[in-house]
């Protein structure tokens, strides 16, 4: 039997650097000039963050990776979480990971070391108008045309699609998934255009392939195409649940600061347990988060390609999405009408609880497939029956 | 508690198969009569008689008390073992203790707090259920608010002379014992101060006991007068004026907040995945219940908060993973761990459908109406041992850093 939770020295040493770091580095007046500028990151620091070597963390050390696992990959996305830290982490994590799960070798040594030294950005193109969260039957397509492969279609929520260098797109050739390394350089500029987010620190484009061409070695052809997608899309999962759990605590941080310094009839407001009650929920709901994230994460690191990794995954981001939508819910309502302005932080975190929560599936979504998992062999009533 | 010795996982591998076989061969037959929710329900001679037997059963197996001091009656061994043991009594649902008012709060506090005469006259008997212990903290005027006890006991020579009320005492009426909290200086500056700690006897001719019947119309609870009660000073726990430290003491205890206890469980275990068998089995509305999407949704909305439970205890012994509030797990268990039983014996039920009115006794309720008795049964440990609001405060203000109301 695994751990049921493990812990290691590298771990804790990792969190707590992260966190000092993204507090010193990226304060929330910090974030909110990058939310101002177009790329919405700082190429400045995206290059400290590659040399601190966060953008590898769980990739092996032949392609410049640091080795480590989930659990320490996971103990900086928190503390990116806490921050509202932006950029193009996630993207460029998932690409490498994608490129690590399903790349041939030389595919994965061409382009691993560039991702992970920062000097390229990479993202994946998975999501798709239909807004279906289980990757895998794509409308966009690829066709083999001599040594060319032709795409057509259209890719929706593509993270920082235009910050991007190196896109991995998924879609399917012959009715099978499969990935295509698309290079920025061979996406015209007017088949990418910049989605408007509700949470204005992060970036996303929807891309439209018709017309995009390139070369028939960038398919990737190292594994199954839809495996690899498969466990990328619980990866992603993970990653946006450890970022929802971080910023579960950092609006429960700002929040309790603001309770213990509003006075109103004479007392603080967090005296008053209309306000102090419901904010002990919303810690039980932190805790709970950190506690199921962390066993995702030891599963993940054990190798596990099980199903009961799954279940964790879902029950993680299931349980850290509740966390963080309503600790932010009442974040805004316990700062007043001051928590109704752009300039109270608490907007921050609303906005990313919002994003975070519709990428890489809602709560309701993994509600569903833990359904299907935990009773397998009963039939659900069936919609056009009830 | 000093560093504990490092076990070998053959030799916990090995313990852990050991204690499964004994519990196989040793668990006694389910009673013909029932058997109460926990130990605060016990309400007759034969239910008492059947817990008392197997309390004992387990102590003389050596599966209790076994990281207490040997000397003490204790085991003597690292915490780990009795762990192993709970583990496995819960897995299999075996029965509950008995004397739980003692195994989990008198005797952690005792430990930690009484002489070594106190320690040899006490422990021991109340490990093998010959001496059954009770709590008197609350008072009917004095429920939440604790340090405002009243109940008095006035040093005259070698003794005290009780006087006062306490109330809801479980297992009041069969015990030997009371952990009792009075007022030993009424002219103390604050209501904090001038409080003692008893090990008080209450199998005594000047207390007098009065039952109260339970809304399940059980009973297990009693009112106890003290009128002129005379114990001996050598029944004072700690130091005269001590009592509010040990009685918060005792309540770290007795939420699990603080570990110590001699094991065993206290009430009988229940589980999300018991309601999924009960979804297949019940028909909601003319159909299965499991095919209901909403009742699907829930199930999954309780098993998600029970691994993150599981979880949570876990974690709580990893402290590089708690560091940012490291009470915040034990803290909040008894609340969180409360709410939950209400509201999934509360689901429980409604998976029944019409079938949910019926009660323990009606031959057409579902097993037995045991989960609508459950459900009334889950307010005892939201209301006891501090209310879930009183948990609430406590969380605010000591792990939150809020300000008192
Ligand atoms: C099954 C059972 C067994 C028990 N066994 C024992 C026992 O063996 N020994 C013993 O000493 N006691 C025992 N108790 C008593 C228990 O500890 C008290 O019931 C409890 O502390 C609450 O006190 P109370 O009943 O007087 O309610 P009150 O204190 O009168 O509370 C009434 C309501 O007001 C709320 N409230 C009170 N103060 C506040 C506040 N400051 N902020 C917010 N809300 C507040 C409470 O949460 C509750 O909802 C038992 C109780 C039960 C139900």
């Amino acid at each position: 039997m695994a751990e049921a939770i493990s812990f290691g020295e590298e771990q804790e040493l990792i969190a707590s650097s992260a966190l000092d770091f993204m507090r010193s580095r990226c304060s929330f007046e910090a974030v909110r000039e990058w939310m101002e500028t177009e790329a919405g990151y700082d190429r400045a620091l995206w290059r400290e963050i590659a040399e601190l070597g966060w953008l590898g963390i769980s990739l092996p050390e032949e392609y410049g990776g640091s080795g480590l696992g989930a659990t320490e990959q996971i103990s900086v996305v928190e503390a990116m979480g806490r921050q509202v830290f932006g950029s193009p982490f996630l993207a460029n994590t998932l690409a490498a990971e994608l490129l690590y799960l399903a790349g041939n070798d030389e595919q994965k040594q061409h382009w691993l070391p560039q991702l992970i030294s920062g000097t390229r950005v990479g993202s994946v193109a998975l999501g798709e108008s239909s807004g279906a969260w289980d990757f895998g039957d794509f409308t966009a397509r690829a066709e083999l045309d001599g040594s060319q492969i032709r795409l057509t279609g259209e890719k929706c929520f593509v993270l920082d699609g235009g910050n991007a260098d190196l896109l991995l797109v998924a879609c399917s050739l012959g009715g099978k998934p499969v990935v295509v390394i698309v290079e920025r350089s061979q996406v015209p500029d007017t088949a990418l255009r910049v989605e408007r987010l509700v949470d204005e620190t992060r970036r996303s484009a929807r891309i439209r392939l018709d017309g995009v061409s390139v070369p028939k070695e960038s398919l990737l052809t190292g594994a199954d195409a839809s495996g690899a997608l498969r466990r990328l899309q619980l990866k992603g999962a993970l990653l946006v649940s450890a970022e929802m759990a971080g910023a579960a605590q950092g609006v429960l941080d700002l929040t309790l600061e603001y309770l213990k310094t509003r006075v109103q009839f004479g007392k603080k407001i967090g005296s008053y347990q209309a306000l102090k009650h419901p904010m002990v929920w919303i810690m039980v709901g932190v805790e709970h988060s950190r506690s199921l994230l962390y066993r995702a994460t030891t599963l993940w690191d054990a190798g596990g390609g099980s199903e009961e990794l799954e279940n964790a995954v879902r029950m993680s981001k299931v349980q850290s999405g509740d966390a963080c939508t309503h600790a932010v819910d009442r974040a805004i309502q316990f700062h007043g009408a001051f928590g109704f302005t752009w300039d109270c932080h608490a907007q921050l975190f609303f906005r990313r609880a919002q994003w975070a929560e519709y990428t890489f599936g809602d709560a309701a979504h993994h509600r569903r497939h833990l359904s299907e998992l935990l009773f397998k062999d009963d039939a659900p009533l069936s919609v056009s029956s009830s | 508690m000093s560093a504990e010795p490092e076990v070998s996982q053959i030799e916990l591998d090995t313990f852990r198969a050991e204690v499964c076989r004994w519990l196989d061969e040793n668990t006694p037959s389910a009673p013909a009569f029932k058997l109460p929710d926990s130990f605060l329900e016990v309400s007759s001679d034969e239910q008492f008689e059947y817990l008392r037997a197997w309390q004992r059963l387990v102590y003389d197996a050596g599966y209790l008390g076994m990281s207490w001091p040997s000397e003490f009656g204790g085991g003597g061994r690292p915490q780990i073992f009795q762990d192993i043991v709970n583990d496995e009594m819960a897995a299999g649902n075996h029965p509950f203790m008995l004397n739980i008012v003692g195994l989990m709060w008198a005797g952690p506090v005792i430990l930690k707090f009484g002489s070594d005469e106190q320690r040899r006259r006490y422990l021991a008997p109340m490990l093998r259920a010959d001496e059954i212990w009770c709590q008197g903290f609350s008072e009917p005027e004095n429920g939440s608010d604790l340090a405002n006890v009243q109940t008095t006991a006035i040093r005259d020579g070698d003794d005290y002379i009780i006087n006062g009320t306490k109330i809801w005492t479980s297992l009041g009426t069969q015990a030997h014992h009371m952990i009792l909290l009075a007022r030993t200086d009424p002219s103390a500056g604050t209501k904090y101060q001038g409080l003692t700690f008893f090990l008080a006897p209450v199998d005594h001719p000047d207390v007098e006991k009065r039952p109260i019947r339970k809304m399940t119309g059980e009973f297990g609870f009693n009112e106890t007068h003290f009128n002129n009660a005379r114990v001996p000073a050598s029944c004072v726990l700690g130091e005269e004026g001590q009592g509010w430290a040990i009685a918060m003491a005792t309540l770290a205890f007795e939420r699990y907040a603080e570990g110590g206890q001699a094991g065993g469980l206290d009430m009988v275990q229940l589980r999300v995945s018991e309601l999924v068998e009960m979804a297949r089995e019940c028909r909601l509305d003319g159909r299965p219940a499991i095919e209901d999407p909403v009742v699907r949704e829930e199930l999954v909305r309780l098993s998600v908060e029970e691994r993150a439970i599981e979880m949570n205890d876990l974690r709580r012994h990893i402290p590089g993973l708690c560091r940012e509030r490291p009470d915040a797990i034990g803290l909040m268990r008894k609340l969180v761990t409360s709410e939950f039983r209400r509201r999934m014996t509360r689901f429980a039920v409604s998976l029944q459908g019409e079938a949910a009115k019926l009660y323990i006794g009606d031959p057409g309720a579902v097993e037995d109406g045991d989960w609508q008795r459950h459900y009334m049964n889950a307010y005892s440990v939201t209301i006891g041992g501090g209310t879930s609001q009183i948990q609430m405060n406590i969380l605010g203000e000591r792990v939150l850093g809020l300000d008192k109301g």
